[in-house]
């Protein structure tokens, strides 16, 4: 028995003194947050990390709610958000001493999906608007079957979630959504359900060269009327600003960002940044959110390596 | 530390809204509701079917386990019942999904199986093996006099395992029910993948619902410290705290009626 327990310790402490200590000139960076943008910021930071050996980036979801309560809880140097901070978050930041900064490094469309099956083509956002309400609640008051639209959507946890919700219904959502646990469950959903509809990130379903997941379809979304109606598989219907569903994906962090941490939020924006952020499905920063990163990056998008 | 954070709820939210209104909407784009009614009746209808339907399976298979298997099933059948608690719960919720989900749809013709009954089923499966273990192991601790006497009496085995075994092991086939039921009430992952998660009271087994261990497991996540949503779910916490510490405290007065001095 006694060897053994020897044997036992002595691996309990090389366990031990493994986890902590070590060399301390590798920069561990946290980003917590968004699901919309964790694969793509998993391929950031991966490539990021081949190239330079003293970042240690790890990667996690939640949502973008849980991002920020994170940050402002001050448990991660980068919060990944699709939608805005919220004036009360930024309060309640400032109350804990943070002082939250955003840049935007990609820019997301949000396609509207239903059941592969479905017969309806287009959608105005209004129409949108009141099917999430609540106020329209058959499909055949918009152009499909004599059906009860059945809704699907996010947590109130999800960026995606807030930002159709403060920008799309104006107003809460019906009580019958169904709150899925991720796009992926959503997508899931809408293949079974023949009455579905439900709201994802393009990146999710649409491929790089443009073709759609099988069992949903997207719909074509128009202003108002009469307006032309797009689909978002192109990316210059996105880029051109015809589609309509379209928003920033940030960053936040806690005051002007230093040191590795700002290497690597500059290698976000930057030709191979970007790069990447196309073939996760998403699309490059447009110039009006330039000033905004400059300002928090210290930085010039003329002088350095960035292009368009 | 449920209640000390629970308690602090209150300074914003008043009691009556809390308990007796049914919009449960914190982050909401107007203001913030913190009704919980509707949650409290998911989590019982999601409770009461599963053991709709676990109790009888559960009880009955304990009967037959314990009296009328013989000994080389009941070797096989117990490690195979055990095995089926060891299965963790998120990949029932899978299986719910998966599975269950897409066939109870077709079976009722709904659109979509994240429902109630989905919940409690899976619910069900996953406290079977509490229920029949434990009350397997309070009908073989009836004492054989009490059989021999029925026997003796001219009763034949069915009404002697109806009439006396099973009423004799009441309080341990209690208390078997208690266990499964406190399983079924704080059961979090496999409900919140496959009941839908829609906030509005439900009005059937056939509808979408979001129990209150579900509703905890999501918002956590995101509140921020010391922020009265925070406090909430801390509430919500406390609530169903107390109706596991409930239906344990009425299992036990039953018990302690049905126990034999023997």
């Amino acid at each position: 028995m006694k060897p053994i327990l020897q044997i036992l310790f002595g691996c309990f402490l090389v366990l031990i003194s493994w986890s902590c200590g070590g060399p301390s000139d590798v920069t561990n960076i946290l980003i917590k947050g968004s699901d919309t943008e964790v694969n793509l910021a998993l391929s950031l930071a991966e490539t990021y990390m081949a190239k330079d050996e003293k970042v240690s980036i790890a990667v996690t979801g939640g949502g973008s709610g849980a991002g920020i309560a994170a940050l402002i809880n001050g448990k991660t140097e980068i919060a990944n958000s699709s939608r805005a901070m919220k004036d009360e978050e930024i309060a309640l930041a400032k109350e804990r001493g943070v002082n939250p900064l955003g840049v935007v490094f990609a820019v997301d469309a949000v396609a509207v999906a239903v059941n592969g099956n479905s017969k309806v083509e287009e959608l105005t956002i209004a129409q949108l608007g009141a099917i999430y309400r609540g106020d329209i609640t058959n499909w055949k008051d918009v152009g499909g079957a004599d059906m009860n639209i059945s809704l699907y959507g996010r947590q109130s946890s999800s960026g995606t979630f807030v930002y159709f919700r403060d920008n799309i219904l104006k107003a809460d959502y019906a009580p019958s959504l169904k709150q899925m646990n991720g796009t992926a469950q959503i997508v899931e959903g809408l293949k079974a359900d023949p009455a579905g509809i439900g709201y994802v990130g393009v990146g999710y379903v649409v491929q790089k060269d443009g073709s759609i997941t099988e069992g949903i379809k997207l719909v074509r979304v128009k202003t108002d009327e009469n307006a032309l109606a797009y689909l978002p598989d192109k990316q210059e219907n996105i880029t051109s600003g015809n589609y309509p569903i379209v928003r920033p994906l940030f960053q936040y962090v806690n005051g002007k960002p230093s040191g590795e941490l700002r290497n690597f939020m500059l290698y976000c924006l930057q030709d191979e940044g970007q790069k990447i952020v196309q073939e996760a499905g998403f699309y490059p920063v447009s110039q009006q959110y330039w000033a905004q990163n400059e300002q928090v990056l210290n930085f010039s998008y003329a002088s350095s390596k960035t292009s368009k | 530390m449920l209640l000390v954070n629970g308690i602090r709820t209150f300074a914003e939210v008043p009691v009556g809204e809390f308990f007796f209104t049914n919009e449960w909407n914190p982050s909401a784009y107007g203001k913030s509701t913190y009704g919980i009614l509707s949650l409290v009746a998911s989590t019982f209808l999601v409770t009461i079917g599963a053991m709709i339907i676990a109790i009888p399976l559960g009880v009955g298979t304990a009967a037959y386990l314990a009296e009328v298997a013989d000994s080389r099933l009941r070797r096989f059948l117990k490690p195979t019942i055990e095995l089926l608690a060891a299965i963790p719960s998120v990949a029932v919720g899978f299986i719910g999904i998966v599975l269950v989900g897409p066939f109870l749809a077709r079976v009722f013709g709904l659109d979509n199986g994240l429902t109630a009954l989905n919940g409690s089923i899976l619910l069900a499966i996953m406290s079977l093996p509490t229920i029949i273990t434990v009350a397997e192991d309070a009908i073989r601790s009836v004492p054989n006099s009490f059989k021999e006497g029925s026997y003796a009496l001219g009763s034949n085995k069915w009404t002697t395992l109806v009439r006396v075994v099973l009423p004799a092991a009441m309080s341990g086939i209690i208390a078997a029910i208690v266990l499964g039921m406190g399983r079924a009430i704080g059961e979090t992952m496999t409900v919140l993948m496959a009941t839908g998660n829609a906030t509005e009271m439900p009005d059937s087994f056939f509808d979408p619902v979001r129990t209150m261990t579900a509703t905890i497991a999501i918002e956590l996540g995101e509140v921020p410290f010391g922020t009265t949503h925070y406090f909430s779910l801390f509430a919500v916490g406390a609530v169903l705290f107390l109706i596991s510490l409930g239906v344990n405290l009425i299992a036990e007065n039953l018990a302690a009626r049905f126990r034999y001095k023997a």
